[in-house]
């Protein structure tokens, strides 16, 4: 992989040393800064450096590219309504009626985690202020001169008995914990980073694996169950010899339905048994895409971070304690950055906010850890988006580009000629998901007793290459 | 008189002389934990054993916060049975710990490093990646 162009930090350009403000713990309340800022406080999402979009004052964030999640809640919305509308009624009728209250819990439950999957921040981890990244190049010079020196790419850590490379992420100016990988599309290196999904328009991390999951499961649950309901009623209408056809003419609903479900139900069971085996192994997609625990290179590799039993594995997944959020998105900036950002606020185009209202209505897990009041949750959205905000993806204050602008312009670019392979790479799946409603983001790996293992290995190719870019 | 420094005084007047990070120790997989190993640049400032007994401490709060017990179990069950949307209403004990730290620096600060010339930031702060300790200019020199 070719050398991404290095900023090397200018120790005369950090900035001059400003006595810190007191530090509020992280839940502290919002209003009580000590400091009064010239013109409005503005808070951290709105510098964010990674591309991401936020809603509601910062409560809720999404990838910059939606991706196909109208898609994914369209189709979801689309099908259960269908349901609901024309299955419902006649099976009630015919069979019992649990099946409303059971499609209607799934149903819920489907669009609960999908909300919660995408607009949940994944893990990402904060860039390095530039005193830090100073301090991580300062340290590899032994000789006693304290010259910069670009670090090495990568450096090596034991994790019970294996060895374990971190490398150093260029954009965020750091050495990546373990299983932490760099996102070229949303631009932010993400904890235990599993993959970046299309389907519900965010990156799947530490933070929202565990929504992920539940969400592909209960959707593949939501997806049979009326693949099944739809089958039975057709099933009875045809009763009596009036034929499938004719059933079909007095629904036509379900046969929308029954397209959609049949093409969509075995990728979706395909996938959520690929991520079942991922749970138990605790690995990530990434961590079996590029094979890193597999020994293929023929020495003894296993996963370090296996507890080398499946229950305790899908415990700590699924349920281990839920990580904080780390960037702090709702935290209100110093007084001087918000004077800085205010001069570079000026040409940045107005953003399109985007149904912000029907998304703010939605309880999602960044109201908790935002130290939302309920006095704040009323000042809700209206209030926190002006349409001349920025939404913090686009230059932020000076002092922290002097840092990292030359190697975030740099990887600009380098996001800019991935992007394109890899929207090419995703139309291309979309085009196959028009057909066959797979996920296009990993319709690759399902799970080894697939039938369709041809694909899947030209798909894995594909996968691979775009990985690569994921540094 | 340096001793009669308050937190804020210092901060409002004293010049960072230098900042020394300490990173994370990896070497038990990806929970928090920081090295423990004393930075030459805080020799002249603080006993080694004092800060390392602040570190140990640190790390246990962490590690207490990422136990998988049957409290962590219990919490995730019954969030995955309501979607998730408990954590809406309730606070994590990640978040309770974390509450923790934050009071366990800020008293540390007060009594041990603020009198020394030193500042801990909370590793929140910096997204849990390192323990800043900035170093203020002795003033005690100055005079």
């Amino acid at each position: 992989m070719k050398n991404c162009e290095y900023q090397q930090i200018d120790p005369r350009t950090l900035p001059t040393p400003t006595p810190t403000p007191t530090p509020t713990p992280h839940h502290g309340p919002d209003g009580d800064r000590p400091e009064e800022p010239r013109g409005r406080p503005r808070r951290k999402w709105h510098v964010f450096p990674g591309k991401n979009r936020f809603y509601c004052d910062g409560r809720i964030m999404v990838a910059r590219q939606s991706g196909v999640l109208p898609l994914t809640l369209g189709l979801i919305l689309v099908t259960s309504g269908l349901f609901f509308i024309f299955d419902c009624p006649f099976l009630v009728k015919h069979l019992t009626s649990c099946i409303p209250v059971i499609g209607g819990f799934l149903f819920v439950f489907v669009v609960i985690t999908l909300l919660q999957t995408s607009f949940t921040d994944p893990g990402i981890l904060p860039r390095a202020t530039p005193d830090e990244a100073s301090d991580i190049e300062k340290q590899i010079d032994n000789t006693g001169n304290t010259s910069y020196r670009p670090p090495p790419r990568t450096k090596e850590v034991v994790i019970n008995q294996q060895v374990v490379k971190l490398k150093y992420c260029f954009t965020c100016k750091m050495f990546r914990p373990p299983r932490t990988s760099h996102c070229s599309l949303c631009d932010n290196c993400v904890e235990r980073f599993d993959h970046h999904c299309p389907w519900v328009g965010n990156c799947v991390g530490k933070r929202n694996y565990r929504f992920f999951y539940t969400f592909i499961v209960s959707l593949s649950f939501l997806t049979a169950f009326i693949f099944g309901c739809v089958t039975t009623h057709l099933a009875l209408r045809a009763q009596g010899g009036k034929g499938l056809v004719f059933a079909l003419q007095e629904s036509p609903g379900s046969a929308v339905e029954l397209v959609i479900c049949f093409f969509s139900v075995w990728s979706i069971l395909g996938l959520s048994g690929f991520h079942t085996y991922l749970v138990a192994s605790n690995l990530t997609t990434n961590e079996d895409i590029k094979g890193s625990w597999s020994g293929k290179s023929g020495e003894d590799v296993t996963n370090p971070y296996s507890q080398r039993n499946i229950f305790v594995n899908c415990c700590s997944v699924l349920c281990g304690p839920m990580p904080p959020s780390l960037i702090d998105r709702r935290g209100f900036l110093p007084a001087d950055e918000s004077v800085q950002t205010a001069a570079a606020d000026i040409e940045l185009p107005t953003l399109a906010t985007k149904s912000e209202i029907n998304v703010c209505t939605q309880g999602t897990k960044g109201l908790l850890e935002s130290a939302t009041l309920p006095p704040l949750l009323s000042t809700s959205c209206p209030q926190g988006k002006p349409p001349t905000d920025p939404t913090g993806n686009f230059d932020p204050s000076p002092e922290i580009s002097t840092s990292c602008g030359g190697a975030r312009h740099t990887h600009h670019s380098r996001g800019r000629a991935s992007t394109p392979r890899h929207s090419k790479t995703r139309s291309k799946k979309s085009k196959r998901a028009a057909l066959q409603i797979a996920n296009p983001s990993f319709d690759v790996p399902v799970s080894p007793t697939s039938p369709d293992a041809g694909p899947s290995s030209t798909a894995r190719g594909h996968e691979g290459a775009s990985f690569s870019h994921l540094h | 008189m340096a001793e009669t420094h308050s937190l804020q005084d210092m901060r409002q007047q004293a010049a960072v002389a230098a900042k020394v990070f300490l990173q994370r120790d990896y070497t038990n997989g990806t929970v928090c934990q920081f090295q423990t190993k004393f930075p030459s640049e805080l020799e002249t400032r603080i006993e080694k054993q004092q800060f390392e007994e602040t570190l140990r401490m640190l790390n246990n709060l962490y590690a207490e916060a990422e136990k998988l017990g049957s409290q962590s179990y219990i919490e995730g069950c019954l969030a995955c049975l309501t979607a998730y949307t408990v954590f809406l209403c309730m606070e994590t004990h990640y978040e309770k710990v974390l509450k923790k730290v934050a009071k366990y620096i800020q008293e540390q600060n007060d009594k041990i490093y603020a009198p020394r010339g030193l500042l801990l930031t909370d590793p929140i702060e910096r997204g849990l990646r390192v323990i800043e300790v900035t170093i203020f200019e002795d003033r005690s020199l100055t005079r």
